[in-house]
């Protein structure tokens, strides 16, 4: 008891002490698994393999960087990529802003927490189960070719467009749920004085709503964005024959695993580059 | 330590960066070419060890789990006192990386990863004498070029299987005969063509090049010199623009015929029974061209810690019963000739034409391409698999 006290008054007297004894088992996880995993990752994009037996040889080269750069497919690739994630991130942040304006705003206020909660159900489901769903609706003379058909329209079929479809599905919720938060604290006071001032409704929402939810659309963005960039699995499913980073990392794994290592720092970069211009926004702050 | 390690490394690694800039530094790569390390075969058998570690393909080593009813493994495990620890692996890439870890004993390779076994010599030549049921194995899959060196065995044959021309009957008329209909005439189904999603299929685009180019002198598809790569190559990128998606997943390969997004394209026989099972119009066969094929050897590796039950093992999965279960689970033709009379089905070797060694010989068997060809040309180098593996990433686009 005695000692406990002790340490309890050492402990009060240095508040330093105190810190680094909190925080030393967080930042070493943080260190080691996630900074030191991402830093072998890096390393290892310098190694090479032997071409017949696809061991890994531990000479230093930045062949692999260069192959990157300079093959167009890899490029084409990358390009693609980046393409599906914003265009992903674009959709669900349009499909979005209404759906939250609903369940924040416009619905009755004890309606609000259930439509919050149907919102959330599709993430119960397990992703595969809900991607193989949209390959039967995708699928020739599945729902969605049915649906389409007395318009004189087919469904789009497998591919990008597909995957890109699939994909703001998936992450859909990611994008509500932060903007529902937003338009919800939004004070009602600040309509009412844009509305006393003789603004329409048009204008508050574009000079008052959409300048403080904007950050939220932001945080967002960066889970729709970030899911969408790393996803292999469901572009295999409903693709078609679509490749995307993650499956050229895949497909890499095995027989070239530095290449695989270049590979995956490309998406590392350009999450960080997007994180970068998100923080001009001010999203982390709202995440 | 080991975070120190790692950041000496990546100090180390910024210098080189700031160093070599854009220089390009020798690969490691040499080609070992086919003169496998010097290794003895077992000469005789010792006492059992009591268990044995195994690699092998879904549905090869099954002890009931995955279905009661199916269970070699047990009485295997009752007669030999050899306890069965199997690894599943779903390519002949994570094959080869799991027998270097040196833990498993013997792996059911196919032709793409043996030849890569043999030459690292972490494959160890076989003593057929210490298999008894190898002398019922037919004669079409002794010696051959994925399993032995020079006449010596590596493994012993498990069973076989072609790549097969696929096709929706009511959507394809006429019906096709050749491979043309998966590249030439591709364009026809646009959108609906598909492909097995593997470098190896580059050799599926030679062997039809082989007849229908027959001024490219392809003579073996796994030994594509670079002008015969290039026209292989070119090909498979014509046929892109008419694929709809490409398979590597067998399950996905039967829904997108069921539903009609793939109406042609290759498959496994196994594949073609289950959709014409579930109701697809579909028949497959072997074009005239000939076409690919696979065929599994389980090998023992060189430092084995439990050699004796590897033997033993290798001799129960071709035994005839044993190896007319597993061929009738998987849906391949059975290695053992006795087999034949013990399956279920008593059309099962007729339909994946396990005695008929005529249809064989038109069947290219999956094998490793190395720098070295395989054909025996000396005057040029062929495309190693590293360089297939890149051009496949490259024909997907």
């Amino acid at each position: 008891m005695a000692l406990l006290t002790r340490t309890a008054g050492a402990l009060h007297r240095r508040p330093r002490l105190r810190l680094a004894l909190l925080l030393t088992a967080p930042l070493l996880w943080l260190a080691v698994l996630y900074l030191g995993s991402l830093s072998v990752l890096f390393v290892s994009a310098f190694w090479t393999t032997n071409s017949f037996t696809s061991e890994v040889v531990k000479v230093w080269s930045t062949d692999n960087f260069h192959e990157l750069f300079t093959t167009p497919v890899y490029r084409e690739v990358i390009l693609r990529s980046v393409g599906v994630a914003l265009a992903v991130t674009a959709l669900c942040a349009v499909i979005a802003f209404p759906l939250a304006f609903y369940t924040a705003r416009v619905a009755r206020p004890r309606w609000r927490p259930l439509l919050v909660v149907a919102i959330l159900t599709p993430l119960w489901a397990s992703y595969l189960v809900k991607v193989y769903a949209w390959r039967l609706i995708l699928s020739e003379g599945g729902l969605a070719d049915w649906m389409l058909r007395p318009f004189g329209l087919g469904g789009p079929g497998f591919g990008l467009p597909a995957a890109v479809l699939t994909l703001t599905y998936l992450w859909l919720p990611y994008m509500i749920l932060p903007i529902h938060t937003a338009l919800e604290q939004l004070p009602a006071g600040l309509l009412d004085a844009s509305a006393d001032l003789g603004a329409r409704s048009w204008r508050t929402f574009r000079s008052v709503v959409l300048p403080m939810v904007l950050p939220s659309v932001a945080a967002g963005s960066i889970f729709t964005f970030s899911l969408s960039l790393g996803d292999y699995i469901t572009v295999q499913i409903v693709g078609g024959k679509t490749q995307l980073i993650g499956n050229l990392v895949y497909s890499n794994i095995e027989l070239n695993l530095p290449m695989a290592a270049a590979l995956g720092t490309v998406p590392v970069v350009v999450i960080v580059l997007y994180l970068l211009a998100m923080r001009r926004t001010g999203a982390l702050s709202s995440l | 330590m080991r975070l120190t390690r790692t950041l000496h490394l990546a100090a180390a690694t910024a210098l080189l960066l700031a160093a070599t800039a854009c220089g390009s530094g020798s690969g490691g790569s040499s080609s070992t070419g086919l003169n496998p390390p010097d290794l003895k075969p077992l000469s005789k058998l010792g006492k059992s060890e009591g268990q044995v570690n195994l690699i092998a393909w879904a549905g090869y080593v099954e002890n009931g789990s995955d279905d009661p009813k199916v269970d070699w493994v047990t009485p295997f495990e009752k007669q030999t006192g050899c306890k069965v620890n199997s690894k599943v692996a779903a390519s002949s890439d994570e094959m080869v990386k799991l027998m270097k870890t040196g833990e498993y004993d013997a792996v059911s390779a196919s032709g793409d990863a043996s030849l890569r076994l043999i030459a690292s010599g972490d494959a160890a030549p076989v003593n057929t004498k210490l298999v008894p049921n190898y002398k019922d194995v037919f004669s079409g899959l002794k010696n051959g070029a994925w399993n032995s060196v020079k006449g010596q065995m590596y493994g012993i044959p498990h069973g076989r299987g072609a790549n097969l021309l696929m096709y929706n009957t009511q959507k394809v008329t006429p019906a096709p005969t050749s491979w043309a209909a998966v590249f030439d005439d591709a364009a026809k189904y646009k959108g609906h063509v598909t492909a097995y999603d593997s470098p190896i299929y580059i050799a599926d685009a030679a062997l039809y090049l082989k007849s229908t180019r027959p001024e490219l002198k392809i003579k073996d598809p796994y030994a594509l010199d670079q002008k015969q790569f290039d026209a292989a190559v070119s090909l498979l990128k014509k046929q892109n623009a008419s694929i709809g998606e490409y398979w590597s997943d067998y399950l996905k390969e039967i829904s997108a015929f069921k539903s009609g997004d793939s109406v042609v394209g290759t498959t496994w026989q196994v594949i073609a029974n289950l959709a014409a099972g579930e109701g697809a119009k579909v028949k497959a066969f072997v074009p005239k061209e000939g076409s690919t094929g696979w065929s599994d050897t389980w090998m023992i590796y060189s430092k084995a810690k439990h050699p004796d039950c590897a033997y033993q093992w290798m001799n129960w999965i071709v035994s005839p019963k044993v190896n007319a279960q597993v061929a009738e689970y998987f849906g391949e033709a059975p290695a053992n000739s006795k087999a034949c009379e013990l399956t279920s089905d008593k059309n099962f070797c007729t339909t994946f034409h396990a005695a008929d060694e005529d249809y064989w010989k038109n069947i290219a068997f999956w094998n490793t391409p190395i720098e070295q060809c395989l054909d025996g040309r000396t005057d040029v180098k062929c495309v190693p698999y590293a360089k297939w593996v890149q051009a496949w990433t490259e024909i997907k686009g």
